[in-house]
Order: C-alpha cells, then structure tokens, then sequence
C-alpha cells in the first residue's frame, strides 16, 4: 500500500570519502524512529553503507531511493559508472578491483557485495559496461 | 516499559532560577535531551545519558548534579572513601598520592581506598576475556557508565559487545568493605563506603545502576564539594601515612587511553569526548572496525580527569597524574569472593519510536518530512528544539506547534498583513 511506504531519497557524492556514509547513517536514525528492531537496523545499515562507498569508489556517485515499509525495507543504489564486469567474481571474498589509492585508505578489501549478500534477504544486481549499475536490495521484517 | 522509563533516576537536574533559557546546553547535548520551553530548559528523561554535558557548557551554572553532601557520613559508625584515580590529580600541592589518602582521614574518613586497585582487577579480567577470544568484533570497555546508557538508548545492536564486567568503582567497593568488616568487626551496614566523584553518570550508576541488582558503594560525593576541604587540611598533614597500594596500570585509567596502556594490546580504539563516542560508535554499527580488538570509551575529554565535576584543568591533572603514578608497582590483589561481573544484561531502551503502531509511526515519518522541507533549515534553536529535524519530529509527537518557529510565523504574519491590506482595499472601494 502505498500510503504505508516512507520514500526516502539520497544522491552521493562522486570522490568524496568524507561524507560518504551519510545516506545509510540517516536511514539508520529513521528506522530507530519508526521502531525496527536493532538487527534490521543493523543489516540495513551496514548493507547500504558497503553499497554506498562502492558509488564513490567506483562509480563517480549516484543516487539512492529507500522505501521502507512495515513488512520491508528496499534499497535502490543506481549510478552511472564503469558497470562491473564479472559479478560472480565481484561476489567472492577478498576479490576487489580498487586501485592502490583506494586501498591505502582502507577501502578495496573485496568484503563489498559479500556483505551485501549476507546482510539482505534479497540482492539483485543489473549491469551494463560503461552505462551503469543498479544494486537493488531488500531486508526482511521477520 | 513506560512505567520502568517513569523510574528512570537521574543525578543531572535544571536549577530552573538560574535558568534563562539560553539555548546552550540544548545545542551541545549529545543525545538530544533538552529542550527550552516557556524560557526554560527541560531535560527529557528518556534520552538524558547524565554524561554532564551540559553541566559543563551552562553558561549561568543552571546545571546542577545530585550527590550527597559531606552529612551523609553521619549515617555510619565506619566510613571509607573510595578515591579515583583522577581525584589525585587534582591538587597542586601534593608530592604524592598518601599525601592525599592521608589528608582524607583528616577531614572525616576512618579510612580510603583506591579504586585503582579495583581497576587493576579489571585490567586483568579484561585480558582474560580478549585472550579467550569468544566474542565476535571489537569489544567495548563498561567502565564509563555514560557510555553504557548510550548504548543502552541509542545503540541497540552494540550492548552484545560491551564487556559484562562491573566498574572499577563497584569492584573497588566490595574490596574495600570487605575489608573495613574485617578490620573493625562493624556490620554491613555500620559500614559507608563513599565515592568521590568525578561525574554525574557516576552518580547516576551508584543510585541506579544499569547492569547491578545495587550497587556497593553506599555514597557518592562530588569531587568539588571534598576539595576545598582537602586542600586546606593537606596544609596539616604533618605524618604522611603509608596507605597507596596501586601501582601505575590502575592509576593512569584517570585519563583517555589509559585502561588500554594496561592491557597491553596494539588493536585498539581510545576514544573521549561524548560527541567522539557517539561517532566512533556509529562506526562500529556500521561494521567498520572489524580488526579492532578493543574500544576503550570515555564520555568525558581526556577521560575521567575532564568531568565535570572536577576543579583541575584536565590537561594539568593529567600531567601530574603521570608524574605521580610513573614509578608505582601495584601489589597482588586477592579478589576471592568479589563479583566482577554485570548481575543483568543491559536492555536496549530506545527514546519511544513515532508511535508504537507501525502504520501510525510510518504516518507520522511522512508528515514530519513534509514539516522538515517547509522549516528554514537554519538550526537555530530559537524554536526550543536543538535543530530544525528534532523540532519537525517534536511537532509530529504533539510536543511543539510549527508556529513556533519564528521564521514560519513571521511568514504567516506577513501572509496575514497581505490579506489585511488587501480587504481594506476592498473596504475603500
């Protein structure tokens, strides 16, 4: 039912590491506003932050809508970047294709999309090279 | 749980004839927890932590902090202070930490302890527990019980990793009654153990703790209200008597890092400062501390030598506290049938959602949104809410009017005048 979502949008910043984190960090306080338990908060939080600093590690930034319902919470991360082009490697632990500059300030571990996939209910990730990615994800209110 | 909230103590209070409403305490406190309404600030109790915050910022000392007076002592046949490491600090004149366990008995006390000492049984509880290493991500030290609130208030999915082990003051407490029983042969309750206080959260933990059945210590007594005593009666101390026992690993807990110099760890955080703590936690919700074995939080800057309570400027009484403390070697301690760990877990207590109902809150989140975008976003506090999203959620949860905004009102009245004008018009005609 539409009048039972809370529609919450957010754009990200390209190559700023500052702010990124914003988005998920406002999200989290108006979950603990609408009375989620702590464990959605946090599956959410940490699963929109890793998402979140992938736009600006990659992607030159993006957008972010958030439709939050009693039963879910959706989160659509769409930007305009490079695309990724083996998802199944981009899934495995460890793997990451950030530069050493990056790396030297502690991003690029190859935990993104794993934590993203461990965190959500649902994943999905639509691609296209040089055009862009969508990573929709949802959390579960069980 | 509104009936446990109701119950809720706390040793912060607004002493309202000093208060002009000023706005500052409401824009520094770290959780949100004030309010100014009708020209006075208001302390919501369900998000005040008692970190004294705003004890400190108030520019007209209209924060007060509830603790005992020196009369209290009257109550027992045997009292005993319980001295903080950062209560040495805070005296220029002593060359040594018994000068100020001496001057102590001078001025009322039968006898002191140091809750130093009961930080060195914690110092090595704490290895155990790291080096048993069944726990998953970064533990978070209990010792500062502002934090542990914040946790318990604004924190949900990080009260699994604080350490369930007691403060410091509590261990030091039981140690020390235990052994003014045995050296007097009094009963429990002939007995006052008195915590010299740095900070209201200390105050606050004694009278209701968050994570005991009660507490051990049978006082608290405020830092400054034993000072201007003890500095005088130091002049008097003629015979220095032996009574420091803690080495340096207990003492240097008086200041930020120092309970983590102890442990003897590399992987670690110290953080100080409420509003550092609040973002290094947010960190930690977000699962971006993964390597990090230990977080060491203090709500106070420089640590527990910063309270409020204190007189010394904490950058001075930490410098002597190094001085003091350099050469000190802490003695075995015998802790056998001490309780070293928290009674109850600490439960999650949210300020209350929206609205218990989903749908309602999910309602309210829209309209609040709506009142948000049409606010100045200035943040200016005139309204009495800290900034202009709490004031948008105040509105929601019939706890402010939009016209209290003096920018929406002044819109209205200019709305208004337009359309007086414009009937007058009409009369002329």
């Amino acid at each position: 039912m539409a009048e039972n979502t809370v529609k919450l949008h957010y754009n990200v910043d390209p190559d700023d590491f500052t702010v990124a984190g914003e988005a998920s960090g406002a999200v989290k306080k108006v979950l603990k506003q609408l009375g989620f338990s702590p464990d959605v908060i946090r599956r959410v939080a940490v699963a929109m932050y890793e998402c979140e600093i992938n736009m600006v590690i990659h992607a030159q930034g993006g957008h972010i809508d958030v439709e939050i319902t009693p039963e879910k919470i959706r989160m659509i991360h769409t930007d305009q970047g490079p695309g990724i082009k083996d998802i199944d490697k981009a899934m495995q632990e460890g793997f990451s294709t950030a530069d050493e500059k990056v790396r030297e300030l502690g991003f690029g571990a190859g935990m993104g999309h794993p934590n993203m996939k461990r965190y959500t209910d649902d994943l999905k990730i639509t691609t296209e090279i040089g055009k862009g990615t969508v990573v929709d994800m949802t959390v579960l209110v069980k | 749980m509104s009936e446990k909230k109701e119950l809720l103590y706390h040793s912060v209070r607004l002493e309202t004839d000093f208060c002009k409403g000023c706005t500052t305490c409401m824009r520094y406190c770290p959780t949100q927890a004030i309010r100014v309404q009708n020209g006075k600030a208001k302390i919501i109790r369900e998000k005040c932590i008692d970190c004294g915050e705003c004890v400190r910022r108030c520019p007209y000392r209209a924060k007060k902090v509830l603790s005992d007076s020196f009369d209290a002592l009257e109550s027992y046949k045997h009292n005993v202070a319980l001295v903080a490491p950062a209560f040495c600090g805070q005296f220029s004149k002593a060359v040594n930490i018994d000068v100020i366990l001496t001057g102590l008995k001078h001025i009322g006390f039968d006898d002191v302890f140091e809750v130093a000492r009961g930080a060195e049984v914690i110092t090595e509880k704490t290895k155990e527990i790291l080096a048993s290493k069944n726990h998953d991500g970064p533990l978070i030290s209990s010792a500062c019980p502002a934090v542990v609130r914040l946790v318990a208030v604004r924190f949900p999915s990080l009260s699994e990793n604080i350490i369930p082990l007691t403060s410091p003051m509590e261990v030091a407490a039981q140690m020390a009654r235990k052994e003014a029983m045995e050296k007097t042969g009094l009963s429990d309750e002939e007995i006052g153990i008195f915590f010299i206080s740095p900070c209201p959260a200390k105050v606050t933990a004694v009278k209701q703790p968050l994570a005991l059945e009660k507490s051990a210590v049978s006082g608290v007594i405020a830092v400054k209200d034993v000072y201007m005593r003890l500095a005088h009666a130091l002049q008097g101390v003629k015979e220095v008597e032996k009574l420091s026992v803690a080495g340096k690993d207990g003492i240097r807990w008086a200041r930020s890092g120092g309970e983590t110099e102890a442990l003897g760890i590399s992987n670690y955080i110290a953080v100080d400062g409420i509003h550092n703590v609040i973002k290094m936690l947010e960190e930690l919700e977000d699962d971006k501390l993964n390597n990090i074995e230990f977080i060491e939080a203090l709500a106070c800057n420089s640590g527990c030598t910063g309270g409020p309570l204190n007189v010394e400027n904490e950058f001075v009484a930490n410098s002597r506290i190094r001085n003091l403390s350099e050469n000190l070697v802490g003695k075995p301690i015998d802790y056998d049938g001490i309780s070293l760990f928290w009674d109850k877990k600490v439960d999650y207590e949210p300020y209350s959602p929206l609205d218990p109902d989903i749908n309602e809150a999910m309602r309210k989140m829209q309209l609040m949104e709506e009142i948000y975008n049409r606010l100045p976003q200035l943040d200016c506090g005139s309204c009495g809410s800290p900034n202009c999203r709490e004031f948008a959620e105040d509105i929601v949860r019939g706890k402010a009017q939009e016209r209290d905004c003096i920018f929406r009102l002044r819109e209205k009245i200019e709305m208004l005048a337009k359309e007086i004008t414009e009937l007058s018009k009409m009369i002329d005609e």
